[in-house]
């Protein structure tokens, strides 16, 4: 064989390889969705929405799991989103290349990824000890500080992309600083926001490990901030490995209808930073 | 005000360090410098000892990566050199769409689905296959439990997969058109411009992007939580039941009594928020140099 060919052979061996990775990586996409949607589909129903979750052996649903996501999921992006906003706005609108900013940049990058269980304990030194029992805004939270770096690094790279000119036409006009920033570069930059709102919505709607140890978990139906709430990723995880089928079957269900609503909330997310930046 | 919201950013930084030192305070006051490199976890003796879940952590990851790193640095060869252009965005999409999946439902899926394969299937394979081969042997012995070091390890290589092809992908866009096409013009292979062009030009980043990835997998919890076994014990066999740090904190911290309990569980937790600051520090330092965003 000549080097020709045994070049062009090499070549080709690894364009089969790359595709076969891609491949691979699909593949587990499918699979994973298949089987949520073969095990899950068979235990959804309407009583999945409208009833409590039950003791083993009896009917139920996972309404009050539902409910206790939701609520949570809400207050912590009420506070979470905010502080957020504020702090990308400083970064990009402010204090661009201060040396504060450049620090805080990095920490909210590395706060981006760091693990979430360790955001749960954190909170549980802070919050459950001092109030001496678990409860809903523990676990709220919890949620809202893995919030806080995903809205923060969206609404930073959204104002950077809002071009300089338009801020200088509005100065050249007369307007102050603040009114620039909120009549001209939020208006620019609202779609990119709300898309990071959204990813971080679907970052924390499946979150497991900080609710274990802040908002417990709650058998029954309860909207007392105060009290251990019911949420359905722990819901899921205590059944999921009970030994019982009912509860085993209203897992997949719980499974099936986060994973729907977080791949929902993403796909609406690109499409919405599509429009901004047709990318 | 919105300075005051940026200096929250550091001061949550450093609550968790803060609070995480206090809350462990009394396990390495107790068992010192020991606690790290101990063995035992018995919560009834209450000794405790960092090693197995730290060993368990360090190991699921290492095997991760063996198998995530080459996988994703080909998708994202894939996604940038060879995939036609209208393909590219909803493969590229798709794959992302993987990290979105909440580890939990890794967790049920590697438990119902994936586990039972590994033990009818995978696991009495390798072990007849490297039966009688030095070392190997003794890496797939024992009987097929199906859950265990190695599933676990596969379940986190599925799980990194999505980040690093993103940042991958992203750090082979950066390079200069004209350097390929100086290379493609040369007479190089669509390999030789990978391998001698691409590369070496964006190995930081590349590397970077590793790293992140090693960051999510030393932090993941749920997803192990559900397929590794839970045992405080380090076996030479990757199909034995282990422990990382996140999977012994998530499983033991409700249901642990006394205080030497709780502050060891909580120790675990300051060392691997240790581990994983330093790991995705050095990445996004990497990351700067490439002047790449990342997932």
């Amino acid at each position: 064989m000549d080097l020709y060919t045994r070049r062009r052979l090499r070549s080709r061996a690894v364009v089969i390889l790359s595709i076969g990775a891609a491949l691979f990586g699909l593949t587990w996409l499918v699979l994973i969705v298949g089987t949520l949607f073969f095990e899950g589909f068979g235990g959804l129903s309407l009583r999945v929405f409208t009833e409590m979750t039950p003791p083993p052996g009896a009917d139920g649903g996972l309404r009050n799991a539902i409910i206790g996501s939701l609520i949570m999921t809400s207050i912590a992006v009420l506070f979470g989103t905010p502080i957020g906003i504020l702090a990308g706005t400083y970064l990009a609108e402010y204090g661009r290349a201060t040396k504060l900013s450049m620090v805080v940049r990095f920490i909210n990058d590395v706060l981006l990824s760091a693990p979430s269980i360790v955001i749960g304990l954190f909170v549980y030194e802070v919050m459950v000890i001092s109030m001496g029992h678990f409860s809903a805004w523990a676990g709220a939270a919890a949620l809202a500080i893995i919030v806080i770096p995903v809205v923060l690094r969206t609404t930073e790279d959204m104002l950077n992309l809002v071009p300089n000119g338009l801020r200088e036409a509005a100065t050249a006009l007369g307007a102050p600083r603040y009114f620039v920033i909120r009549r001209v570069a939020y208006r620019a930059a609202r779609n990119g926001v709300l898309t990071g709102i959204l990813l971080a919505i679907a970052r924390i709607s499946g979150e497991t490990a900080p609710l274990l140890f802040t908002a417990l978990n709650n058998q029954f139906y309860s909207t007392d901030l105060n009290a251990p709430m019911a949420n359905l990723p722990v819901v899921i995880f205590q059944f999921a490995l009970s030994p019982y089928e009912d509860w085993r079957a209203l897992a997949w269900a719980g499974a099936l209808i986060i994973t729907l609503a977080i791949l929902a909330l993403n796909i609406g997310a690109r499409a919405l930073a599509g429009r901004q930046t047709s990318k | 005000m919105t300075f005051a919201a940026a200096l929250t950013v550091l001061l949550l930084l450093g609550g968790v360090i803060v609070a995480l030192l206090e809350g462990s305070w009394p396990a390495f006051a107790k068992f010192g410098f020991g606690f790290l490199v101990t063995e035992s976890w018995n919560p009834v003796t209450e000794q405790f000892g960092a090693l197995s879940p730290i060993a368990g952590t360090l190991i699921t990851s290492f095997i991760a990566m063996l198998i995530g790193v080459p996988i994703s640095i080909g998708i994202a060869i894939f996604l940038t050199e060879i995939c036609p252009i209208w393909l590219r965005r909803p493969i590229g999409i798709a794959i992302e769409l993987l990290a979105g999946i909440p580890s939990i439902i890794y967790g049920i899926w590697g438990l119902f689905v994936f586990a039972p394969v590994m033990q009818r299937h995978v696991q009495p394979f390798l072990i007849n296959a490297f039966s009688g081969v030095p070392v190997l042997e003794n890496l797939f012995a024992g009987p097929p439990y199906g859950i265990g070091i190695l599933t676990a390890s596969l379940i986190l290589a599925i799980m990194v997969l999505p980040f690093i092809t993103a940042v991958t992908r992203d750090v082979f866009e950066t390079v200069p058109p004209v350097l390929k096409e100086a290379a493609y013009g040369l007479g190089c292979t669509k390999w030789e411009v990978i391998r001698n062009v691409m590369l070496p030009y964006t190995r930081v980043g590349v590397v970077g992007g590793v790293m992140l990835g090693l960051g999510r997998a030393l932090g993941e919890t749920m997803a192990v939580t559900f397929v590794i076994g839970n045992a405080h014990k380090i076996h030479a066999s990757v199909l034995g039941p282990g422990t990382t740090i996140s999977a012994t904190i998530a499983n033991e911290f409700t249901e642990a009594v006394g205080d030497i309990y709780t502050a060891s569980l909580v120790a675990l937790g300051l060392i691997l928020f240790v581990i994983t600051f330093i790991v995705l520090a050095a990445a996004r330092l990497m990351l700067l140099r490439m002047n790449v965003k990342g997932a």
